[in-house]
């Protein structure tokens, strides 16, 4: 079976599929990529099914060497990467020969980034996805993440999918506030204190990973206190523990949790804070439930819209004004969106 | 289905229904009948189902329905749903060797009660637990019906290690350790079940409602059962 050998990479390089679902009332959150569309579209360039198990990586891909002729993309917000140093766009296919290195970059205007390979990678399942779970050590490689050395192994393929470009961009990550819907423990929380909850910026904390992202800011504090009877949690809720600094549970949380939730961020607005960045920063603004609905319709309809947009391409045909005009060289991301 | 229940948004994808703000075996055992109800003839649109203590997360889709009309079935659900008789759960009978490396705060705890250590193991090994939830990690039961003698805080911080199988205490619950991780629970036995086991057929043992008891049994015994699963022998079975 062809492999991918990892020469080295950043610290949470993980192995993902669209996750492990179904499972959370047995404990087992399900994991999946941080940014599902960036994730898809990886997939759906090479020509593989958008739930294929692919490469995700924050912060920094690293390099990564091919043992057999085959076709790879990379999407992510401000990524740059090279293949034997010559430097590549993002999202579209690009052809990748045995013993070439595909090197990787920092994902400027974001955290997290895709790498996908022809066929898929072909890891053993585990309760019926590839996707790794850290925390539990499920999936992926031996249930961790990959470090320098490792050799992935990934479908076999006759090494000339058909060549893809995304004509459409992929959402900015605009610097609005995140959307949220109260609840549901806002009860234990002042009125004077929710108020001050949705006037703050917090600062994303270094404190960020699959699990969660905690957030800095003036603490908030819990007129019933903060414990709560534990009871089931999802991604895009946000607890607040004693410390009065806010956590939000992302693709890796636990599926249960004893601490008040303030606020869950609406599903069109997840993605966004799953690719900011420590140190950047978030605030919030309570919507009500109807209009959340609406923004999941449209953003769902968008999301359609961009993977149907992967189109079938020829390398000779697209001319440089065509790479602009779908702004493929500076990458999809508006190099503005790296101030936010 | 008593007149506490609340229905709250989580996020504009999820609902928990809310049956009272108490650890309650009967508000416990409605939670799992409303989860068994919606199971069977699932409202459209329905994705997921996770009971806790005293809720229910419903998890649904609004591309299929609006919340509003999944909150007017669950209503109706709420409706439907009365009190059950009886807990209707398996009963296990799960093997403990109490003590040694693994229990290692047996000693001490037994000391803390004033207990001897005979009596301890009696004492926890004579009552019939309750599985009010699983959650926290995979297969992780929540067990009620701890004696009060035995109820013990948990420790300011957590131990780093602690191994898959573990028999603890905290607060006023029981619990089994799934997985091995970080633990501030107190530890008194181990077992050699694998609750949680993901290569297995049946990867997840125990189930909300289900109870549970241990059985002492010896560290060779103890190291025996674990050989016998090992090669693939289902070593407890529910009655």
């Amino acid at each position: 079976m062809p492999f991918v050998e990892v020469l080295d990479t950043g610290p949470l390089t993980t192995i993902q599929d669209a996750g492990r679902f179904g499972l959370r009332d047995f404990g087992v959150s399900q994991a999946g990529p941080m940014d599902q569309l960036a994730f898809e579209m990886s997939n759906l360039l090479v020509g593989n099914v958008k739930s294929a198990a692919a490469f995700e990586f924050a912060l920094n891909g690293g390099r990564f060497r091919f043992d057999a002729n085959t076709a790879v993309a990379v999407t992510g917000p401000g990524v740059e990467l090279s293949i034997d140093g010559a430097a590549m766009a993002t999202n579209q296919t690009l052809k990748i020969d045995a013993g070439q290195i595909l090197c990787i970059g920092p994902v400027r205007n974001g955290l997290w980034g895709y790498l996908a390979v022809a066929g898929g990678i072909n890891t053993q399942p585990v309760l019926g996805s590839r996707a790794t779970h850290l925390r539990f050590g499920l999936g992926g490689l031996a249930g961790r993440s990959l470090v320098g050395g490792d050799r992935v192994p990934v479908a076999s393929t006759d090494g000339s999918p058909p060549v893809r470009i995304a004509e459409q961009d992929l959402p900015k990550t605009d610097q609005t506030p995140i959307r949220v819907i109260l609840g549901p423990q806002d009860d234990y929380f002042h009125p004077d204190m929710i108020a001050q909850f949705l006037s703050t910026t917090f600062r994303v904390s270094t404190r960020v990973d699959r699990m969660a992202s905690i957030l800095d800011g003036a603490p908030l504090i819990a007129t019933r206190g903060h414990d709560i009877i534990s009871d089931a949690t999802i991604p895009g809720v946000i607890q607040v523990p004693a410390s009065g600094q806010p956590l939000i549970l992302m693709a890796e949380g636990q599926t249960t949790g004893g601490y008040p939730k303030i606020a869950t961020i609406i599903g069109a607005d997840l993605r966004r804070v799953a690719q900011t960045a420590p140190g950047k920063n978030l605030s919030f603004v309570a919507v009500a439930p109807e209009e959340a609905e609406a923004a999941l319709l449209g953003y769902r309809n968008q999301h359609h819209k961009i993977l149907k947009s992967v189109c079938l391409a020829k390398f000779g045909q697209i001319c440089n004004a065509q790479l602009y005009s779908t702004n493929l060289i500076s990458g999809v991301w508006d190099s503005n969106t790296g101030k936010e | 289905m008593g007149p506490k229940a609340r229905i709250l948004h989580c996020g504009e994808q999820a609902f928990s229904v809310e049956l009272a703000d108490e650890i309650d075996e009967n508000v416990n055992l409605r939670i799992i009948a409303l989860a068994k109800h919606l199971k069977e003839d699932p409202p459209d649109g329905l994705v997921e189902l996770i009971p806790s203590y005293r809720s229910l997360l419903v998890c649904f889709n609004p591309s299929q329905i609006t919340g509003k009309s999944m909150e007017r079935a669950l209503l109706d659900r709420l409706d439907q749903v009365h009190k059950p008789k009886v807990n209707t759960g398996a009963l296990w009978d799960i093997p403990a060797v109490y003590g040694g490396e693994v229990g290692l705060d047996l000693d001490d705890l037994a000391y803390e009660k004033n207990l001897s250590q005979p009596e301890f193991i009696q004492l926890h090994s004579s009552s019939t637990y309750r599985i009010y939830m699983i959650g926290f990690a995979p297969g992780f039961c929540y067990l009620g019906g701890l004696p009060e003698v035995l109820h013990t805080p948990r420790l300011p911080q957590p131990r780093p290690n602690i191994p898959q199988g573990a028999i603890g205490i905290g607060g006023r619950q029981g619990s089994i350790n799934s997985v091995a991780g970080p633990s501030g629970w107190r530890f008194i036995a181990w077992t050699p079940l694998k609750i949680f086991a993901p290569e297995r057929l049946e990867p997840f043992l125990l189930r909300p409602g289900d109870r549970v008891r241990f059985v002492p049994v010896s560290a060779e015994e103890g190291n025996d059962l674990s050989r016998r699963q090992a090669s693939g022998e289902i070593i407890v079975r529910p009655q």
